[in-house]
């Protein structure tokens, strides 16, 4: 657990460095990503409890959004007039977007005849 | 006898205070989640935000005091992050079979998300500044807050914009793909990661550990594309 904890933070250092180094419009913690899964399709030992705490941290990944969204309701009275207009466009252009994308997805994998794992729950 | 307003005051200003009450928050609201069956609407996130902000709001606490405890739970962000790599990793052969419907729903996904917001936008007679902040609304907060600079705009607002995207689209993910009759649960969550990014991300995670796989990757993707695609489309666009 604390092996693992440490290769996270380890790697996220590493994707900021790099970041840096580089001047990468990516975020560090997605170059960390890359980097954990570079090390791992390479094979390179990785202690198990790498991946139990990953899952671990994903599991509860509502959680870390919480602060920041506390943040935003603190602003929310900034936007004045404008917010409402601004959620109907968010909820409209999510709702044009998740459904382009997933008919698109969908029908791609349909052509290509690809089992999609729809008997999966 | 404890003087309470000295408790108080020595509590409000310590981190245990404030990072107590975020994790307490999100255990109760995600228990009442689990209790409603993982409904849409019991969205954690959510629910954790609203009764945290009443609670900032009755106690007057401003919200530097209360981000000194919770940004604990906010840098575990980036750990997070890199933990995506985990199940990616796992789940290699189907997002290997899955790699053209990926890249085609992706190019699809982030110029509708783009174009939508921003036509939208114009037809309501948006400022420029609320303009420019929903246009990357669907990146992750870091991406979407750089690209708002790159473009004149304001990254605070669009943090905000982010926020409610990801939350909305968390909301409105499972019902609409059921209207869509859509079974596919690597589409699903692909969606839900490249609108939602990360709070996205965490409701396909929700549901099924092969749609959060999915989304994880379309919350990098997109990120990536987004950065590419709002500073080439905005010209054309205003």
């Amino acid at each position: 657990m604390l092996q693992a904890f440490a290769i996270l933070l380890c790697l996220q250092l590493a994707g900021e460095t790099l970041v840096r180094a580089i001047g990468s419009p990516l975020p560090g913690p997605v170059i960390g990503l890359a980097l954990l899964f570079v090390w791992l399709t390479a094979r390179i030992p990785i202690p198990q409890t790498t991946h139990e705490t990953a899952d671990g941290i994903l599991k509860h990944l509502s959680l870390l959004f919480v602060p920041a969204g506390v943040g935003v309701v603190q602003q929310l009275p900034l936007l004045g007039a404008e917010g409402w207009m601004l959620l109907t466009i968010i909820l409209v252009s999510i709702a044009l977007s998740l459904a382009a994308t997933a008919i698109t997805f969908a029908a791609v994998a349909k052509l290509m005849k690809i089992d999609a794992g729809e008997e999966r729950p | 006898m404890i003087n309470f307003v000295d408790l108080w005051v020595y509590l409000s200003g310590s981190p245990l205070l404030w990072l107590t009450v975020t994790l307490v928050a999100y255990i109760a609201a995600d228990a009442i989640s689990a209790a409603c069956g993982r409904h849409p609407l019991a969205n954690p996130v959510l629910m954790s935000i609203l009764f945290i902000s009443a609670v900032l709001l009755i106690s007057k606490t401003a919200f530097p005091s209360y981000f000194a405890g919770a940004q604990f739970i906010h840098f575990l962000l980036g750990p997070a992050t890199v933990a995506l790599a985990v199940p990616l990793y796992r789940h290699l052969p189907e997002v290997k079979r899955m790699f053209v419907p990926m890249i085609a729903a992706l190019f699809v996904g982030s110029v509708v998300s783009i174009t939508s917001a921003v036509l939208l936008a114009k037809w309501f007679g948006l400022s420029k500044i609320a303009t420019l902040a929903l246009a990357p609304k669907s990146a992750t907060a870091a991406i979407a807050m750089g690209v708002a600079e790159k473009v004149q705009g304001d990254p605070a607002l669009t943090a905000v914009m982010v926020i409610m995207t990801g939350i909305s689209g968390a909301i409105i993910v499972t019902p609409l793909m059921n209207l869509l009759r859509l079974k596919n649960y690597a589409a699903r969550g692909f969606a839900a990661g490249l609108v939602s990014h990360g709070i996205g991300t965490a409701r396909a995670f929700q549901v099924n550990p092969l749609a959060g796989t999915f989304a994880g990757i379309a919350l990098g993707l997109n990120g990536v594309l987004t950065a590419i695609l709002v500073p080439l489309l905005l010209p054309w666009l205003l």
